[in-house]
């Protein structure tokens, strides 16, 4: 187990060496260059030059990716050209956000998603069947930011139920402990703040949902009905043991090994869509900032925020294939 | 009263865009408190699905099940389900084909067999286990306290079926059914896991329903043999009788495409010709006819009926062989003669 | 004699009634049989309707479009700062877009460059990944060390690749193009390589396993020929299922692009992705701008997934009976 964790980790070290080449020399193909992005537009040919030299780009290409490869191994991405701070910090500041997000669409999609796809397959051919299939085959057709401009034109807009920006309402006074609102809030007892953290979150959670929750829908769906079919589901039966049991413990079980594998493959889908979804709802996650990056070619922070987000789907999907074990034992044994 | 009756037991899949297929066709037989009853047929012929009937675990979609089941005076088809739920596991219990899909890859052995004490004899926690551990030994799993706490494929095959064995004796059933126990295992394990039915049923005083297509499995084991052809018996005795004296064409045919020890050097065996999708409807005739060396074109016209010939011995064939030839039977034998003429 | 009408009988009879049972026992070639089933599936022939109407229109939009769907003929009535639109009307069907264009016309003209962005996207993912996830497939089935070993680089090339969303991918490739619909086509296509190669790879793998090349090795078939021709032709069905559902993904991901500002700046070729993230701005004032375009892109990319999802469902050995 242990030295299973170990070889994964150190597995994701060529593939992080890799993808730094891959992305560095990539970036490089930029046209402009930061001195266009950082300077005014009639700044002087000396004052690019003088700007280029500071920021090391005069050197061989070789010698900066070097540099940069140095600086990589302290976490150190260099500075994000429009803020001037260190990418690091813009990261790790802003993941919270993100992370929150990901995570209330994630549990919007398996607590939906599980259910609906599991009464789907026990009544099959019925219009709860039918209807889920075809709510998930329209999930992945509706462009996430369209779906999420709507929501937020009717729910908060039109109808203003809900809010439509930003993480929490204006002059909301919170104390931040690891980023995360809901949990800040909860551990230092502003309910208040608990609440209106969650209320922004139910918008953006649920156009961030969609595609998760379509997949989850469906591929619940085909492992029940697959499972139903086995022979052990048979051999339950023939026991004469309750309905429950047999549901429980020998078709869910069974069936809610793909899935598993399911949701940490879509951790990809998740973060992409929170790019979409962040920049409708002013929701000021990493998706924000990759928007704002790509459009100022602020390639140190495109660079970092790629790399990172890189390094979290895989760390997520170790995650989810060392849970995976906890639940087939047959992947076990090692 | 016998343990169980069926009557005239049919089963018909209705596919959605597909024609109805009558895997079983008025089946009925009997059997008695500790009787061991073989039901021997090719594969397609109905057997498993007859089994599957018997312990009411058809799906209910797209079947339709006709006749009557009654086991201990108990009519099972009519029962509510959870009545049946009742039964199963614990008055009727059932063995399958392959002990690795048959066995959820996901829950320890352990749990498998206290499933079934949990739900029909109440037992929990140590009790439980140990009483699994009891079973465990019982169907001769060796260090049976390590092997609970297991799954399934760590286990080897043989192992398999006896964990398998061991679930469904763990109440006790007074009727067991097994379709095709040993077919998924290696032959030197074959013998051993027939030799612990065997062993379990006769000690038990357990009623063993066996659903095999090997006759060298049933030879062993049963008291009395139901030979199954397109959804039918076609014949029924008892076990001596069958293989001394098999008076369908198509038994005769089984028993002659069995390698035996005791042949001639040389021999060629004898396999019956065409498959078992060469039949007919049994409402034209006999369904074994196209394949058949001895028929006539009495065969062609309306179902052959199950006629008594001998002591319990039964056959559905209008030109039946291997008759004693007795003075009631002479002017049949006749027949037979005349109907070999033709060929 | 009489014997001999009786042994003629018996025959036509049974030939009779073993004739009756006879229906559907023909064997079909089994792409054939895929083909029969995919023209009874509903789902099939509903995404076949919808890509059929779909192309239609994109290849007559030019002769049909009643205006040049570039020009601002109207641009005085339309004021959006003012929340002045256009609905529709008897020379505007669909109304006015913000800068007073033809909104009919945009969209007819508007389905042959988004048809265009995703075949020439899918083609372009489906070409580089499919050489890639081949070479690497047909390296180890070859079952050589080096084999193994190119395998080896290029999957991990590959995986790495596979961490970054597509839709990152596709931003970063656009980032460096500048907005324009070509860059719209490599962006989204590019991206999709890596999973066409995955596929292609895994596909080959698994059939490379297959008892039938076992066979074709036990009767002294050379390797390379069984790679080219078992190994890569059985291989290819769920590559091309996901070619079908890339389609709809290479709409979507291309409305999504124009959406964060690498879409089509050229007013004179609309596609719908840009015309939708156009109105997406003016989705209060009038919603209408932005619905036109978001259901034609649904609709297409529903029918692209149906057709796939179809194909893959008649390609499912598990469903074959």
């Amino acid at each position: 187990m242990f030295r299973y964790i170990l070889k994964r980790l150190l597995q994701l070290i060529p593939a992080l060496f890799g993808l730094s080449i891959l992305l560095f020399f990539w970036l490089r193909l930029l046209p402009g260059g930061p001195e266009n992005t950082l300077l005014p537009d009639d700044a002087s040919a000396q004052q690019r030059e003088a700007l280029r030299e500071s920021l090391g780009l005069n050197e061989p290409i070789i010698v900066q990716y070097g540099l940069f490869l140095k600086r990589l191994g302290e976490f150190d991405f260099g500075n994000s050209l429009q803020t001037g701070r260190p990418v690091m910090e813009e990261f790790t500041t802003r993941f919270p956000a993100t992370a929150e997000l990901a995570i209330a669409a994630m549990l919007i999609a398996v607590c939906v998603g599980i259910p609906l796809g599991y009464f789907a397959a026990r009544k099959r051919g019925s219009f709860l069947d039918s209807s889920a299939v075809a709510g998930s085959l329209l999930g992945i057709c509706i462009p996430v930011f369209f779906l999420a401009a709507m929501l937020k034109v009717v729910f908060a807009e039109k109808l203003g139920w809900l809010p439509s920006a930003f993480r929490l309402g204006a002059g909301a006074r919170f104390t931040e402990i690891t980023g995360f609102r809901v949990l800040d809030s909860v551990l230092t007892g502003e309910f208040d703040v608990t609440v209106s953290a969650l209320g922004h979150l139910i918008l953006p959670g649920l156009a961030l949902s969609s595609i998760p929750l379509a997949v989850i829908t469906r591929m619940t769906r085909a492992s029940v009905l697959e499972v139903l079919g086995q022979d052990y589901v048979r051999t339950a039966e023939s026991k004469g043991l309750q309905p429950t049991v047999v549901r429980t413990r020998h078709v869910l079980r069974n069936a809610m090994l793909p899935v598993i594998t399911a949701i940490g493959l879509l951790t990809g889908s998740l973060l992409a869509g929170a790019v979409l979804t962040e920049s409708v709802f002013a929701f000021g996650g990493i998706g924000s900032f990759i928007y704002e990056s790509t459009q100022q070619r602020d390639y140190p922070a495109i660079l970092g925020f790629l790399m990172l987000i890189a390094i979290i789907y895989v760390v997520v999907n170790l995650l989810v294939d060392l849970s995976y074990t906890l639940f087939d034992p047959r992947v076990r044994v090692r | 009263m016998p343990l169980l009756t069926v009557d005239n037991l049919s089963v018909t899949f209705t596919g959605d865009d597909k024609r109805p297929v009558r895997a079983v066709d008025g089946v009925s037989f009997g059997m008695d408190e500790g009787e061991v009853l073989g039901l021997v047929g090719e594969s397609g012929c109905g057997k498993s699905v007859t089994s599957l009937a018997l312990m009411g675990l058809l799906p209910s979609r797209g079947v339709e099940v006709g006749g009557r089941v009654h086991f201990d005076g108990i009519d099972v088809r009519s029962l509510p389900a959870r009545r049946l739920r009742d039964m199963r596991g614990s008055q009727l219990a059932m063995i399958f084909q392959d002990p690795l899909s048959s066995l959820n890859p996901v829950v320890p052995i352990g749990r498998q067999v206290t499933e079934t004490l949990r739900r029909h004899k109440g037992m929990r926690g140590k009790a439980a286990r140990e009483r699994a551990a009891e079973l465990l030994d019982r169907v001769g799993i060796p260090d049976p306290a390590r092997r609970l706490t297991e799954y399934p494929h760590q286990l080897s095959g043989g192992m398999r079926q006896r964990a398998l064995i061991a679930m469904a004796v763990a109440c006790a059933p007074r009727l067991l059914i097994a379709d095709e126990p040993t077919t998924a295992l290696d032959v030197t394990i074959q013998a051993q896991i027939l030799d612990l039915l065997g062993e379990l049923v006769r000690s038990e005083g357990t009623s063993l329903l066996m659903i095999t297509h090997d006759l060298g499995v049933v030879a062993g084991l049963c008291d009395n043999i139901n030979v199954l052809y397109a959804g039918r018996v076609i014949e029924a005795s008892s076990r001596q009788q069958l293989f001394a004296n098999p008076h369908h064409p198509y038994t005769a045919g089984l028993l002659g495409s069995v390698p035996r020890l005791d042949a001639p050097r040389g021999e060629a065996l004898t396999p019956i010709r065409g498959s078992i999708n060469d039949t007919i409807d049994w409402n034209d005739g006999c369904a074994f006819a196209p394949r058949c060396d001895h028929y006539t074109m009495e065969c062609l016209t309306g179902t052959p009926e199950l006629v008594p010939a001998g002591e319990g011995h039964q056959h559905r064939c209008v030109n039946p062989v291997n008759l004693d030839p007795g003075p009631a039977d002479a002017d049949r034998h006749g027949h037979v003669a005349e109907g070999d003429n033709v060929r | 004699m009489a014997l001999g009408t009786d042994r003629v009988n018996k025959v036509d009879r049974l030939a009779e009634l073993t004739a009756q049972r006879d229906g559907d026992a023909e064997g079909a070639s089994l792409l054939r049989e895929t083909f029969g089933r995919l023209r009874r599936s509903p789902m099939a022939i509903s995404g076949a309707v919808i890509v059929g109407a779909f192309l239609f229109v994109a290849v007559i939009a030019p002769f049909v479009a009643p205006y040049e769907p570039g020009a601002q003929l109207w641009g005085r009535e339309v004021m959006p700062n003012q929340n002045v639109f256009v609905g529709p009307r008897g020379e505007n069907w669909f109304g006015l877009d913000h800068l007073g264009r033809d909104q009919l016309s945009r969209m007819l003209v508007g389905a042959r460059n988004s048809l265009l962005v995703g075949v020439v996207a899918t083609l372009l993912g489906f070409t580089a990944g499919a050489m890639l996830g081949g070479v690497a497939g047909a390296a180890v089935s070859l079952g050589r060390a080096w084999g193994r070993r190119l395998d080896a680089v290029i999957m991990r090339f590959i995986d790495m690749m596979l961490a970054i969303p597509a839709l990152l991918i596709a931003v970063s490739i656009a980032a460096i193009l500048g907005p324009s619909l070509t860059t719209v086509m490599v962006a989204v296509g590019l991206a999709q390589v890596p999973i066409f190669a995955r596929l292609l790879r895994g596909s080959m793998l698994a059939q490379s396993h297959s008892d039938y090349v076992l066979a074709a090795t036990a009767l002294g078939v050379r390797r390379p020929r069984i790679v080219r021709s078992h190994i890569l032709p059985n291989s290819l069905g769920p590559v091309i299922v996901q070619a079908t559902l890339t389609l709809a993904t290479a709409i979507i991901e291309a409305a999504a692009l124009s959406y964060l500002g690498f879409g089509n700046p050229d007013p004179a070729t609309p596609d719908w992705g840009a015309m939708l993230a156009d109105a997406q701005r003016f989705l209060v004032g009038a919603p209408e701008l932005a619905m036109y375009p978001a259901v034609a892109i649904i609709i297409t990319a529903l029918g692209f997934t149906l057709l796939g999802e179809a194909m893959r469902e008649s390609l499912d050995p598990k469903l074959r009976k």
